[in-house]
């Protein structure tokens, strides 16, 4: 088995470079064989892995020594466990749906930038893989700034479009700010452990202090803050909905901003030994989850509703790993990746029918004209509004039980950002499929249901996202613990204790039903309707328009750094080091013009300047010790 | 005061005296005759100092010769007065400034030169400077350098004819 | 008489010399002062021929020392004969081109 091992990243990163380097000469069908054939291969080797290890558990590979220094040592070496397992399943597995449905969404393109758009997802793959392979620190972080990379050549795929290109920029700094905590959280780890690898440090972190630990961790977190989007680093990610959707789905829902969730979770030996830590990580998901949920009631645009739903989804995800759930917070990745996914794909379709428009105050109705699409929105709105025994339901549950474990407060608030949820994916629905049709005639001509290879997907995510959580079902209700025993080697399992277990569960199941179908009215009465302005005043106001947070971060930090960059180029570069070479060059100039009128021609002043010369060359020749003495006083 | 010093005193103030009035002189045709006296007070000191040879072969090439060959000169070119333009003041002070300094260099150099601390010339005596002894040193080992200056002479003199010749 | 004496005065007129070449225009003035700077380095030399055989006398050595300096001077009075020819043949033909000795007529050398 560990042959293969090596075969899974290198398939994605054969298509990267057959796509790159010949994509003007292929057609275009090719270059969609190759793009989703390799990440269909990855997910065939993943498969055969994943039989491996669930027999054998995981292992270790070395490959060759990356960086060898005295002192320490940082080989080239993938480690493929239970936990990296689950995270390569979904990243090709969901990837490779990605990809079939990006064959038929990017159609319109040229063939030179459909082939750019296939490497570009690609590379992302390659490097998403390089990140849960890695044995240790260093190789993860090569593959979280690869993957930090292809986000941002992907939203600003489209890169005629100014707004866009600004969009990518600012994904790419804030994770770069995000990427500052990460790295010194390694310098840390290197110092105290001598080591990234993640089996010796694991192995010697009891004898860490606490302090360590906490800062370590802490340092860590600010790299997952970046990466997947919490306060303060979130407001990349709804710009992020510039790019073309597949890239929404595969990038921005399902699998790089869940790389923070796995670096959390493979650090769970780190995390368990710092309360504080713990107590951070629970409070900034919690409070994302609740902000983001506020500012996803009150979007127009139904790409952006998602985005923040999503940065609402990976606050629960974060409280569960804060809570000390570890495995929840990796099943609630996996639920979240179908449904999320399934979700994005679905407004692509939606988009595609409606010809490019992404506003709902322009949609509605359009159940009747796209049913497959529509069914499948509407199951994936189940399953993230937490519908009894969709995947979401379940892992949901399991997030707001271990949190009531830790602490009744934040559960109460986790179960608003729940409802919160439910209200806006329902509004949401509502306002694109039902009602009456709100935008123009013809656009109303222009509907009609997308070709097969758009729904495919949508119709294998769909099932996914229904009986995806089958596999963590609680016993209440019959199922084996069979993800938390799985991951169990590599990261605690979450145990549920004591008899009053089961009777919160049944208050969950009838609370989700009651609250459901008081959601279901209430927005079928408000949304499902033929005229909806989209504006807002006073208190929506100011939901509808983020917080204002935007504007915050405009005025504290990029206007004074604006304004310090022009002051550098105006000042600094040009009138100081310019002026310095320049200057140079001028006076280079002018010395010589003066130095030219010695030559007069004269020949008194030539014998002139013999018989000085001649003096002082007497001098020096008879001074000569005092001279030596006299210059070695000076240097 | 003997014989000797006052005849050495003499001889410098009148060797000094008429280099400055070489320079002085606005007329060329002066400053050559001033020459002139400068080479006899030059070959005044030869005697002084016993080299006889010298004292007259002085005579004879440099005040016989080279000063009539430039008195032929300066009367080719008919340069009796001085239409000299006045020469920028400024490098004539520079001039004599440098002139000083050169002196005072070789005036200190050789004040504090260890080899001529407590050495004499000697006066008067001394068979070295007699024209057999010279004589017998020059052909003897001396040949070489001799004949040589006679192809010096010859290529000075088809120089100084194929300068010379107007055509 | 100390050898110093003779030196000093040698490099007075040696100076004298170096002040005419400097400050003087007419070349053939210039000329002479040359001859001048010549003649003091003789004397010095003839100077030094002397000194040479007093310490050889004093120290009971070679009775014929000295003879090389005054050779040397010899030597050098073929020389300057040989530079005057030629020296004087060249201002010659300097002033039959431009009609005038005066050396900042030469400047012609930056052009």
């Amino acid at each position: 088995m560990n042959d293969l091992i090596y075969l899974v990243p290198l398939f994605p990163l054969i298509g990267f470079l057959i796509n790159g380097l010949f994509r003007k000469p292929l057609s275009k069908s090719a270059i969609s064989v190759i793009g989703s054939g390799v990440i269909l291969l990855s997910f065939i080797v993943s498969i055969i892995l994943f039989f491996d290890i669930k027999e054998h558990g995981g292992t270790i590979v070395n490959y060759y020594n990356f960086i060898n220094v005295e002192g320490f040592k940082i080989p080239f070496a993938f480690q493929i466990d239970q936990l990296s397992i689950i995270f390569l399943l979904i990243i090709t597995g969901v990837g490779f749906l990605i990809h079939l449905y990006s064959t038929s969404y990017m159609h319109e393109e040229s063939t030179d930038h459909f082939g750019r758009y296939f490497s570009y997802l690609n590379l992302f793959v390659f490097s998403m893989l390089l990140l849960v392979m890695g044995a240790n620190y260093v190789i993860m972080f090569i593959g979280w700034e690869g993957v930090g990379l292809c986000s941002y050549l992907l939203i600003g795929y489209w890169f005629k479009n100014d707004s866009y290109n600004y969009a990518a920029k600012k994904a790419f700094v804030m994770n770069r700010i995000g990427d500052v905590g990460f790295l010194l959280a390694i310098f840390w780890i290197l110092k105290d452990f001598g080591t990234a690898n993640y089996t010796e440090v694991f192995a010697k972190a009891s004898t860490l202090p606490v302090s360590d630990a906490t800062a370590i961790t802490l340092l860590l977190f600010v790299g997952a803050v970046g990466k997947s989007a919490q306060i303060p680093l979130y407001t990349w990610l709804p710009d992020a909905m510039a790019g073309p959707t597949p890239v929404s789905a595969l990038i921005h829902a399902a699998t790089m901003v869940t790389a923070g969730i796995y670096m959390i979770a493979r650090s769970n030996v780190l995390y368990s030994l710092s309360h504080i830590s713990q107590d951070v990580v629970a409070i900034i998901g919690l409070a994302t989850a609740v902000l983001a949920a506020t500012i996803a009631l009150y979007q127009n645009d139904i790409k952006k509703v998602l985005a923040y739903s999503t940065v609402s989804q990976l606050g629960f995800m974060f409280l569960a790993l804060g809570v000390g759930a570890y495995t929840t917070g990796v099943f609630h990745v996996m639920t979240h990746a179908f449904f999320k996914a399934l979700l994005f794909l679905g407004a692509g379709s939606v988009i595609h029918a409606m010809g490019g428009e992404q506003d709902i105050t322009k949609m509605g109705g359009l159940s009747k004209k796209l049913p497959v699409t529509s069914w499948t929105f509407i199951i994936g709105v189940l399953a993230i509004s937490g519908f009894p025994f969709t995947s979401g339901f379940i892992s949901k549950d399991e997030i707001l039980m271990a949190t009531y474990a830790y602490s009744p407060l934040l559960f109460w608030f986790a179960v608003f950002a729940a409802i919160l949820t439910a209200i806006y994916m329902f509004r949401l629905m509502m306002l694109v499929f039902f009602g009456g049709f709100r935008g123009t005639h013809e656009q109303a001509h222009h509907l009609h249901e997308s070709p097969s290879a758009l729904l495919i997907p949508l119709i294998v995510l769909a099932v996914l996202s229904l009986i995806g959580g089958f596999i963590q079902l609680p016993e209440v209700y019959g199922g084996h613990d069979f993800l938390n025993q799985f991951l169990a080697p590599v990261v605690p399992a979450v145990t549920h204790e004591g008899a009053g277990v089961a009777t919160k569960d049944y208050y969950m199941l009838g609370g989700t039903i009651v609250g459901l179908i008081i959601i279901f009215a209430a927005t079928r009465k408000f949304f499902a309707v033929s005229q909806f302005e989209g504006r807002y005043t006073g208190f929506k106001k100011i939901l509808a328009d983020k917080w204002y947070i935007d504007e915050l971060y405009d005025t504290i930090i990029v206007k004074p750094l604006n304004s310090l960059a022009g002051f550098l180029k105006s000042v600094v570069e040009k009138s100081g080091i310019d002026a310095v070479v320049n200057g140079t060059g001028r006076f280079v100039n002018y010395s010589s013009r003066q130095i030219r009128l010695l030559q007069s021609g004269q020949v008194g002043n030539y014998i002139l300047f013999m018989v000085l010369s001649i003096t002082v060359l007497f001098l020096v020749f008879w001074n000569q010790e005092i001279i030596v003495q006299f210059l070695q006083k000076i240097f | 005061m003997s014989i000797d010093e006052i005849l050495f005193w003499f001889l410098s103030a009148l060797a000094l005296f008429s280099a400055i009035m070489v320079l002085l002189s606005k007329n060329p045709v002066h400053s050559v005759l001033w020459l002139i006296v400068v080479f006899f007070a030059i070959s005044g000191h030869y005697l002084l100092l016993n080299a006889q040879f010298l004292a007259i072969v002085n005579i004879i090439v440099y005040a016989g010769a080279i000063m009539v060959l430039f008195l032929f000169v300066i009367m080719l070119i008919n340069l009796n007065t001085e239409t000299e333009r006045q020469q920028n003041i400024w490098m004539k002070f520079f001039g004599v400034i440098s002139g000083g300094l050169l002196l005072w260099i070789f005036i200190s150099a050789s004040r504090s030169a260890y080899d001529v601390a407590n050495k004499t010339a000697m006066l008067k005596e001394g068979d070295v400077g007699l024209i057999q002894n010279l004589g017998k040193v020059l052909f003897n080992e001396y040949a070489l350098p001799f004949e040589i200056s006679s192809i010096l002479f010859l290529s000075a003199m088809v120089g100084a004819v194929v300068i010379g010749k107007k055509d | 008489m100390p050898i110093q004496y003779y030196i000093a005065l040698a490099s007075c007129l040696f100076c004298i010399g170096v002040v005419g070449v400097l400050t003087r225009r007419n070349a053939i003035i210039i000329f002479m002062c040359i001859e001048l700077m010549l003649n003091a380095a003789n004397l010095l030399l003839v100077a030094f021929s002397k000194m040479e055989y007093a310490t050889a006398i004093a120290n009971k050595t070679n009775l014929t020392a000295g003879t090389d300096a005054q050779l040397f001077v010899f030597f050098i009075m073929v020389v300057a004969a040989a530079e005057v020819s030629v020296g004087l043949a060249i201002i010659v033909m300097m002033y039959r081109n431009i009609h005038s000795v005066d050396v900042n007529f030469l400047n012609r050398l930056k052009h």
